[in-house]
C-alpha cells in the first residue's frame, strides 16, 4: 500500500514540477497576488477631495475648514464661487465632500446662535459614504466642542464644559485592530482564496486530465486500488497549498507586519482539513468531467460562490438567512473564521470549535464521495 | 475438467456488451490457450477493444461470461489485475515522464521491490533498445521505441498473460518485425498473448485467430484451417493489363462472385475455378485486354476474411435489422 502510494506521489510531483514555468505559476502566483490585493483591496478611506465654498470669508471659517484638513483625511482640492458649482463639482466627481459655509457663520457664532454649515457627501458609493460622513460628524463635534471651551473660558466658567455640553462621553476601542486597519480583516481572506484557486484549478484537472490524454486506462489494470489512486492525486497537491500557504504567512509577516497570534500548529492542522475540503471538492469535479476544459469551467463556476459567500467580502450574518444556511456548505466560510481567530484574534481551539467540526465534516465529505465517484472501469 | 481449468488462459461465453442501443460486442465465445499467440483480428469498430477491455477489468461486461486466469472478469477484475499486462491501443504512458521515471512508477504501483525493479527496469531498457535514452522525456520518443517501452512497462511484474490491442499500429514495418520477435519470445517461455490487429500479415504469426466483425466472431481457427476449410469458393489470380478496367468487366461474369485489386493483379473469387478461368480468359481476348497469367492459388488470411466479411454482409442485409440496430 505504502510502496504503491510512494510511487504515485513521485509521479505526480514530477509532473507538477517538471516545467519551471509551472513551478512559477503555482508558487509564486498567489503569493504576488495576495500581496498586490492586499495593498489594493481596501476600505480605508484616505485623501478624501473635498471641495469648499465659502460665502462667509471670515477666520472662523478658514477655521472650520482646517479642521477638516488637519484631520489628515480630507484634502481640499477646490474652492467653488457659486451653489452651481456644487451641482458641477459633484456630477464629476471632482470631489466627494463639499463643505459649504454660509455668509454669517461667523456672526452667529460669537453672538451664540447656533452657527450654520452644510456638509455635502456624494452617496454613490453607500459604504465609502457612509464612512466619509462619520469622519466628518466627528471633525464638527470636535469643533463645536473646541469652540465651547473657548467661550466658557473667556466668560470665566472653565471646566464646566465637559459636564454641561456631554454629561457622559463614549469612548470606543476597536479590539484585535485598533485602528481599524482593513489589512488585517484581508490578508487572512486572501490567504484563504489563493489557497482555494490553487487547490482547486490543479485538482479539478487531475484525474480528468489522465482520462482525456488515456493514460489513465494503464493504470487501472494494475492492482492499485481507487483509495490509493484517489490519495496519489490529492497529498501532493495538499503538500502545494501547504507550502504556498507558508510563503504566504511570510509574506503577511514581512510586508504587512500581521503576526501569527495564535497557535501555528493549529493553524497548519486547521488547513490541512480546509484543503482536503478544497481537494475533494476538486476530485468531485474530476471524477465527473469527461474533459479538461469542463472541469476547469466547473472548478470556476463552484470557486466564485465558495469566495463570495465566505465572509471574505461581505459578512455572512449579513446575508439572506438561507444563503447563511447554503454558506455552511462552504469550506472557505468556516476557514475564515479560524484563519481569522488563529491569526488576528490568536484564539484557540476551543473557541472556534463550531468551525472545526463544520469543516472536518465537509472536506470527510468530499473526499468520500469522491472516492465513491471514482470507478476503476469505464462507463 | 480439470485438465481443460489448466490448458485454459482466457475462456469467454457468449459475451455481450451494449452501449445504449449499438451492440459492441455480440454473443462471443471462444478459449485461449496456455501459451498460445491469440490473434484477434477485425476491422476498426468490429468490438476488439471493447472485448480486449472486458477481458482486462477495465469494462463491464453486459450479459455473458468470462474468465480470464480462473477468475471472473465481472467479479474478480482485482485478481485478474496481478495476473495481466495490458498495452492499449493508444500510447498511454506518461509522455512527461523520462523512460526511467515510467518504468519506476508502473514497477512501483505493480508492486515489485526495489531489487526487481532495478533488474526488471534494465531489462526493459535493454529490450526496448532505450540504453541511450533513459533519461529522455517519453513524449520525444519515436513510434516503435515508445510501443517497446510500453509493452515493457505493461510486463514489468512478469503476468502469464498478456494483453496487447492493436500494438503495432502506426509502427515503421522494421519496427513491427521487432515487436512480433518479442512476442514470439514471450510465448516461447509459456506467456499467453492476446493480440488485436488489423495487419492480415500479423494474422498468420499468431497461433489461432479469430475474426470479429460488427460484434460477432464470424471465424476461428488456426490460420491454416481458416485458410484451407472455411472457404468454400476459390481464388482465381489473374495478370493482365489494365486490371482497374478489366476489373469492372470480370465482375460481370456469372461465375464470378467477386473481384478485387491485389498487387498488380486481380483476385477472382468463384464457386468453380475451371469455368471462371475459362470464361475470364476468354473475356479478356474478346475485349483485348493481354494478358500474362491465369492460375488457381491458395486463398491468403485476406481473401478469406473479405469472403466472409461479404457473406456476413449479405446476411445482414438479408436480415436487415442487425445493421439498423447498430447504425442507431
Amino acid at each position: 500500500m505504502f510502496g504503491r502510494l510512494k510511487h504515485m506521489f513521485i509521479k505526480e510531483f514530477l509532473q507538477l514540477l517538471r516545467d519551471p514555468r509551472m513551478r512559477m505559476i503555482t508558487f509564486a502566483g498567489p503569493v504576488i497576488q495576495m500581496t498586490v490585493f492586499a495593498f489594493a483591496l481596501t476600505t480605508d478611506v484616505m485623501n478624501i477631495n473635498t471641495a469648499v465654498l465659502d460665502f462667509d470669508h471670515t477666520k472662523s471659517s478658514r477655521e472650520f475648514v482646517e479642521y477638516f484638513t488637519s484631520s489628515g483625511y480630507f484634502e481640499v482640492t477646490e474652492y467653488a464661487d457659486s451653489q452651481s458649482d456644487i451641482a458641477d463639482i459633484l456630477d464629476y466627481s471632482r470631489a466627494r465632500l463639499v463643505i459649504n459655509l454660509p455668509s454669517g457663520f461667523e456672526d452667529d457664532l460669537l453672538s451664540g446662535r447656533t452657527a450654520k454649515a452644510q456638509v455635502l457627501v456624494d452617496g454613490t458609493d453607500s459604504n465609502t459614504a457612509s464612512i466619509v460622513f462619520g469622519y466628518a460628524n466627528r471633525i464638527v463635534a470636535d469643533y463645536s466642542r473646541a469652540k465651547m471651551v473657548e467661550f466658557e473660558n473667556a466668560s470665566g466658567s472653565a471646566g464646566m464644559v465637559g459636564a454641561e455640553g456631554a454629561p457622559f462621553e463614549i469612548v470606543t476601542r476597536s479590539w484585535f485592530n485598533p485602528n481599524l486597519e482593513s489589512k488585517y480583516y484581508f490578508v487572512p481572506g486572501l490567504i484563504a482564496v489563493m489557497i482555494l484557486v490553487i487547490s482547486m484549478v490543479m485538482t479539478s484537472v487531475a484525474i480528468v486530465r489522465e482520462k482525456e490524454i488515456g493514460t489513465i486506462e494503464q493504470v487501472m489494470v494494475t492492482p492499485i486500488t481507487r483509495t490509493e489512486f484517489i490519495l496519489g492525486k490529492t497529498v501532493p497537491f495538499a503538500i502545494v497549498g501547504y507550502i504556498v500557504m507558508t510563503l504566504m504567512l511570510i509574506v503577511a509577516m514581512l510586508v504587512f507586519g500581521i503576526r501569527v497570534n495564535g497557535s501555528i500548529v493549529l493553524l497548519y492542522l486547521l488547513t490541512g482539513i480546509y484543503l482536503f475540503g478544497n481537494l475533494g471538492l476538486a476530485l468531485l469535479i474530476s471524477v465527473t468531467a469527461r474533459t479538461q476544459q469542463q472541469a476547469v469551467l466547473t472548478a470556476f463556476l463552484v470557486m466564485m460562490p465558495c469566495v463570495l459567500l465566505s465572509g471574505f467580502l461581505f459578512p455572512v450574518h449579513n446575508m439572506p438567512e438561507i444563503i447563511q444556511y447554503a454558506a455552511f456548505l462552504n469550506p472557505m466560510r468556516w476557514y475564515l473564521d479560524i484563519l481569522r481567530g488563529v491569526i488576528i484574534k490568536g484564539v484557540g481551539a476551543g473557541d472556534i470549535l463550531c468551525a472545526i467540526v463544520a469543516q472536518t465534516v465537509l472536506a470527510c465529505s468530499f473526499v468520500m464521495l469522491a472516492v465513491s465517484r471514482f470507478r476503476k472501469t469505464m462507463a | 475438467m480439470k485438465t481443460e481449468s489448466t490448458d485454459i488462459a482466457v475462456s469467454v461465453s457468449g459475451l455481450t456488451r451494449k452501449f445504449g442501443n449499438f451492440v459492441a460486442v455480440d454473443n462471443v465465445s471462444f478459449d485461449v490457450r496456455k501459451g498460445e499467440i491469440f490473434g484477434f483480428i477485425g476491422p476498426n469498430g468490429a468490438g476488439k477493444s471493447t472485448t480486449i477491455r472486458m477481458l482486462c477489468g477495465l469494462l463491464m461486461p453486459t450479459s455473458g461470461e468470462g474468465r480470464v486466469a480462473g477468475y471472473d472478469i465481472s467479479r474478480e477484475q482485482e485478481k485478474i489485475k496481478k495476473q495481466i499486462g495490458y498495452m492499449s491501443q493508444k500510447f498511454s504512458l506518461y509522455a512527461d515522464l523520462t523512460v526511467e521515471e515510467n518504468i519506476n512508477f508502473y514497477g512501483g504501483i505493480y508492486g515489485l521491490k526495489a531489487s526487481e525493479l532495478k533488474a526488471r527496469g534494465e531489462w526493459v531498457i535493454e529490450m526496448a533498445g532505450l540504453t541511450d535514452h533513459r533519461r529522455s522525456l517519453t513524449g520525444i520518443l519515436s513510434g516503435g521505441w515508445k510501443q517497446r517501452l510500453a509493452l515493457g512497462c505493461a510486463i514489468l511484474h512478469e503476468p502469464p498473460i498478456i494483453f496487447l490491442d492493436e500494438p503495432t499500429s502506426g509502427v515503421d514495418p522494421i519496427s513491427r518485425r521487432a515487436f512480433w520477435d518479442l512476442i514470439y519470445e514471450m510465448s516461447a517461455r509459456g506467456v499467453t498473448v492476446f493480440v488485436t490487429t488489423h495487419y492480415m500479415d500479423e494474422a498468420e504469426y499468431c497461433d489461432r485467430i479469430a475474426l470479429i466483425y460488427r460484434g460477432l466472431v464470424i471465424a476461428l481457427g488456426t490460420p491454416q484451417e481458416l485458410k484451407t476449410e472455411r472457404m468454400s469458393d476459390e481464388i482465381l489470380d489473374v495478370r493482365c493489363e489494365n486490371p482497374h478496367d478489366a476489373m469492372d468487366e470480370i465482375e460481370e461474369l456469372a461465375c464470378v462472385k467477386d473481384v478485387a485489386l491485389f498487387g498488380s493483379g486481380l483476385h477472382v473469387v468463384t464457386p468453380d475455378a475451371s469455368l471462371a478461368e475459362t470464361e475470364v480468359a476468354s473475356l479478356l481476348n474478346e475485349k483485348g485486354y493481354g494478358f500474362d497469367a491465369i492460375g488457381r492459388i491458395s486463398p491468403s488470411l485476406e481473401d478469406v476474411f473479405v469472403s466472409l466479411i461479404e457473406e456476413a454482409d449479405s446476411e445482414n442485409d438479408g436480415g436487415g435489422t442487425m445493421r439498423e440496430a447498430r447504425d442507431a
